[in-house]
């Protein structure tokens, strides 16, 4: 299993409502951040949640959001809201060389 | 106190245990542990040993860990490698869930927040303080950290830049603050009673004593 994203890609997180146990806070939604690093494989609390162990992995990444991109009033816009986000909510901005 | 209570005495004010509601979840618990009882899953010493193992976590155990960083420079890069093996490194049991530990710089200061719950690294560092679960330090940690900051009274200088880490999937998160200045010749023990609960949140730093408190 090959991760798709990596550190210092910008991805944007999907602007999606999906039923269940999502873990994707809904203020990341749309977001623009960066890669920090990959954390995943692990369980997908979106299976997890009702009893799925035998569905896959999926990675996960630690995606960092200056805080002038999260809130349109931010006092420090460089301060980085860190959060760890399952691989199906990202998508790449840019084409990996 | 109702009057069916049926004796004379006064009670106290503050409400007994059994005063709030028995709640669906409540009932759901105490019926699921019964079944997994009943079925052999585990046994009640089993469940009392972890509960007791849960419980009897505290800040200090992470706060030996910090202490052991600053005076050890590899033993700080293992920790920011890995928090639970350095943890059995000092005979600490960090529990099952995968802990990774995000250090202060001179320019950085970090948070951490599980926006979604209350996910902290209970096995290492105890019970997360009410505030921690609280909505009120949920949702204003994220957006304006700062100001939550200042009402702990941590006012950061702009040139530091705030970073909070939201716990939202397995990983779970401690802080490595910054040692103290005029702290060079202390032992690693004086160092781990600087280290609190709230300098592992990241909602203070490690501070020396007041010396007016010493004094009184």
């Amino acid at each position: 299993m090959t991760a798709a994203l990596r550190p210092g890609m910008r991805v944007r997180v999907r602007r999606w409502d999906p039923p269940g146990h999502v873990r994707t806070p809904f203020y990341t939604r749309g977001k623009i951040g960066e890669v920090v690093a990959e954390i995943g494989p692990m369980p997908n609390p979106e299976h997890l949640a009702y009893g799925r162990h035998d569905r896959p992995p999926v990675r996960f990444y630690r995606v960092a959001f200056p805080a002038g991109g999260l809130w349109s009033n931010a006092t420090f816009p460089d301060d980085l809201v860190i959060v760890d986000l399952a691989e199906h909510w990202l998508e790449p901005l840019e084409q990996q060389p | 106190m109702s009057a069916a209570h049926g004796h004379p005495h006064r009670h106290p004010p503050q409400p007994d245990l059994e005063d709030g509601p028995y709640s669906w979840h409540m009932a759901l618990t105490d019926a699921l542990a019964q079944l997994l009882i009943a079925k052999g899953v585990f046994d009640r010493e089993a469940l009392r040993a972890t509960l007791e193992r849960i419980d009897a976590a505290t800040p200090a155990q992470g706060a030996r860990l910090v202490a052991r960083a600053w005076v050890d420079p590899a033993f700080r890069e293992r920790l920011l490698a890995d928090v639970n093996a350095a943890a059995r490194e000092l005979g600490i049991d960090p529990g099952p869930i995968p802990i990774r530990a995000v250090a202060d710089t001179p320019d950085v200061h970090n948070v951490i927040v599980c926006t979604l719950c209350s996910c902290y690294p209970r096995f290492l560092l105890g019970a997360p303080p009410d505030w921690y679960k609280s909505r009120a330090y949920r949702a204003r940690v994220v957006r304006e950290p700062r100001a939550v900051l200042a009402e702990f009274g941590l006012e950061l200088p702009p040139e530091v830049r705030v970073v909070v880490h939201d716990s939202t999937a397995e990983l779970r998160y401690m802080v490595l603050p910054l040692r103290p200045l005029g702290t060079a010749n202390w032992s690693e023990e004086q160092l781990a009673r600087l280290v609190t609960r709230d300098c592992m949140i990241g909602t203070a730093v490690p501070r020396l004593p007041d010396p007016a408190c010493l004094d009184a």
